[in-house]
């Protein structure tokens, strides 16, 4: 809905100009104006210390609601191997489908004889099916074609796909198939009490901010989910659920994979697996001082991570780098040493389960996520700290 | 070959910090600059213009002063350009985006369409391909190389988690790009000189036969419902002491949650 400013009550103090990424608001004749360059991002909104900002009541003639019921997940797989992902996507659908009161489906694409079963121990009432061998490899155009056609046979209210390259490439098709809102790569999820609307959380500008997104009128409401955020339902090997096999009848291909290459060096898949990362940055000081987390980490048996400015110096290779740029990551616990904490690599990091900050400032925003925080010199901590954790384990 | 770029022009987000005590964005002169992304899009565009021959149009569509970025693209060498405005463009989501660009290259025509991985300030990384499902043609994302284009085919590198895939595709594709492609050329001087005469063509809504239903506000079926700073840990601990203390304290946390 347009955003306004009520000339009544405008006092031009100019507060809510710095606010505008878009440089939206100028100040013309003494009070706020929004010009043209509004993208109606809302940061302006709750600004105004007069409440002088608002959004008005016009939004256009809507559609009305369609209908829909039922979530879905999108389960991803490459190589036969289901991805992480799509059982923490499950975990997430599952309390979505109880909230609503309805029931939890996966769609699953390729040759994988156990695939559907896992899928249902995860949490699924019941499993698409397609084991033709068009989809051993990602091509865009079927995956959207079919499951566009999936969707519009049996009209789920929402539907959740990985964040990952595939979900963030082809899902975007199915939406513009469908004429519905797709919102990308979400870090929670849950359903407006009153409207039922999933609420989708999400960040933007670098991870600078996070924004709430609604998609209120048509469906399904569709978003991709980042992964290692969501937590996995409960394997239960006793569930039971239903398996619907799908034909790819009609659904051909424009693009052909000619060739896979897989280029995943040791740690990149240790970061994203590890139990414990042992991370620096620029208060590391160089490679010497990158010896000393390594000694850490070899007593904790932990993977080693960076910032972007650890990287950028020179002192480790890039496949260490945590952060918008680089891995996400979601250890048990994550070690940030002489890391400042710039979004850029809190967004990398931020889900792991405990966070330990040793930095020399004691303002450093990498304490604003810690779970625990140290103040003090690294070069001093971290020997005493590889020192006191080896003695507690007997090593 | 034809081909047409499309160019966002957006805030140079690692500037914009948020004031967490208001909960809102302190924007002091953060500059507007192309999105970093399509910087590469634009150079891929005249490498294969060297190789192959034909014609790069930029493409954005934005407000007035967005024909800034557009001249910047000239000075890189683009031959043409051409600005969607329109007040019934604003607040486009995504899919209302898509639209309206894809209802553009439709009258511009094109072999190989160019778009960014994502923009830095919505960071979706939907546009493209809902463009190239508007066009009804294939689209291949994240190229990292471009190993031939031409012959009414074109093979790529597309970068995934693991690796990367070699693929082939038939032409007319959409393709969106990461920044390991290319290192875009710097303008040149006769690029600036030639960037500041050219005429821009303006497009609005009728020009480009677009369904007003499908446009801005109207129609986009995302809403940003309000926006607020990442939350901070509720249960942190900052420990105390000397150095040996404080180490002492973590140990002591660390084996009481059983993680030694
Ligand atoms: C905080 C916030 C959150 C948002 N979240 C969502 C969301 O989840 N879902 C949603 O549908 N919309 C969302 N939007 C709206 C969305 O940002 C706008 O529609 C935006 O104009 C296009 O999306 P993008 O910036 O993410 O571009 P992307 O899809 O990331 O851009 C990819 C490429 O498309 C091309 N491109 C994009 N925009 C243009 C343009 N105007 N002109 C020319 N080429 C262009 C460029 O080549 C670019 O590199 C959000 C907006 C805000 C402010």
């Amino acid at each position: 809905m347009p955003i306004v400013v009520n000339k009544d009550t405008c006092t031009g103090c100019e507060t809510c100009v710095s606010s505008c990424p878009y440089d939206a608001i100028v100040i013309r004749e003494g009070k706020a104006e929004i010009t043209e360059l509004c993208q109606l991002c809302k940061a302006c909104l709750g600004v105004c210390p007069e409440g002088a900002i608002r959004e008005t009541g016009e939004s256009g003639a809507r559609r009305e609601k369609s209908e829909g019921t039922g979530v879905w997940v999108f389960a991803e797989q490459r190589d036969g191997v289901i991805a992480g992902v799509s059982f923490e996507l499950l975990g997430a659908g599952r309390r979505l489908a109880d909230k609503l009161g309805t029931n939890l489906s996966a769609v699953l694409f390729g040759p994988n004889a156990a695939g559907p079963d896992e899928l249902i121990k995860w949490g699924a009432d019941r499993v698409f099916h397609c084991e033709d061998e068009l989809f051993r490899n990602f091509n865009d155009e079927p995956f959207a074609a079919l499951l566009s056609r999936l969707i519009g046979q049996h009209k789920p209210e929402i539907v959740l796909a990985g964040a990952t390259p595939i979900g963030r490439s082809f899902i975007p098709r199915v939406a513009a198939r469908l004429h519905t809102g797709l919102t990308a790569d979400c870090t929670s999820l849950d359903i407006d009490g009153e409207s039922r609307d999933l609420l989708q959380v999400r960040p933007a500008f670098g991870g600078n901010i996070m924004a709430t997104i609604l998609c209120p009128e048509t469906r399904p409401q569709m978003a991709t989910v980042r992964p290692r955020v969501m937590k996995r339902a409960e394997y239960d090997l006793s569930r039971n659920g239903e398996i619907v096999k799908v034909s790819a009848a009609d659904v051909g291909s424009r693009t052909r994979v000619v060739e896979t290459v897989k280029e995943v060096s040791e740690v990149a898949v240790n970061l994203q697996e590890a139990n414990i990362i042992v991370s620096g940055g620029r208060g590391v000081g160089g490679e010497k001082g990158f010896h000393l987390l390594y000694e850490l980490a070899d007593a904790l048996g932990a993977s080693i991570g960076a910032s972007r400015a650890a990287v950028d110096e020179g002192w480790i290779p890039y496949r260490h780098q945590v952060g918008q740029t680089g891995k996400t990551v979601g250890p048990r616990i994550y070690f940030a040493c002489g890391i400042s904490g710039a979004v850029q690599h809190l967004v990398g990091m931020q889900s792991s389960d405990i966070i330990i900050a040793i930095n020399k400032n004691p303002e450093a925003p990498i304490f604003d996520v810690a779970t625990y925080g140290i103040v003090g010199d690294l070069f001093e901590i971290i020997p005493l700290l590889t020192k006191r954790i080896r003695e507690a384990k007997g090593l | 070959m034809n081909m047409v770029v499309c160019i966002k022009q957006v805030p140079d987000t690692a500037e914009v910090r948020i004031n967490p005590e208001t909960n809102t964005l302190i924007r002091d002169g953060v500059p507007s600059i192309i999105n970093p992304y399509d910087v590469h899009a634009i150079e891929a565009a005249l490498q294969i213009r060297e190789k192959a021959g034909g014609k790069v149009t930029a493409l954005t569509m934005g407000p007035p002063q967005a024909e800034v970025a557009l001249r910047e693209a000239l000075s890189m060498g683009v031959d043409d350009a051409a600005l969607l405005t329109d007040r019934a463009f604003a607040g486009s989501d995504t899919w209302a985006t898509a639209y309206t660009l894809s209802k553009a290259i439709q009258l511009l025509g094109a072999d190989i369409i160019l778009c960014g991985k994502q923009a830095i300030d919505g960071d979706t990384a939907q546009v493209g391909p809902e463009i190239a499902e508007f066009l009804d043609i294939p689209h291949i994302s994240y190229i990292r190389k471009i190993d031939e284009a031409g012959g009414g085919r074109i093979v790529v590198q597309r970068l995934m988690d693991d690796g990367f895939d070699v693929i082939e595709s038939s032409l007319p594709v959409l393709l969106t790009v990461v920044r390991e492609l290319n290192v875009p050329r710097l303008p040149s001087l006769k690029g600036k000189m030639a960037a500041k005469k050219a005429m821009i063509r303006k497009l609005t809504a009728a020009d480009i036969g677009a369904e007003e239903s499908s446009l801005g506000l109207r129609g986009s079926p995302t809403q940003v419902k309000n926006i607020f700073a990442p939350e901070s840990r509720k249960d942190r601990k900052m420990l105390e002491g000397t150095i040996e203390e404080k180490v002492e304290a973590l140990v002591r946390e660390l084996v009481g949650l059983k993680c030694l």
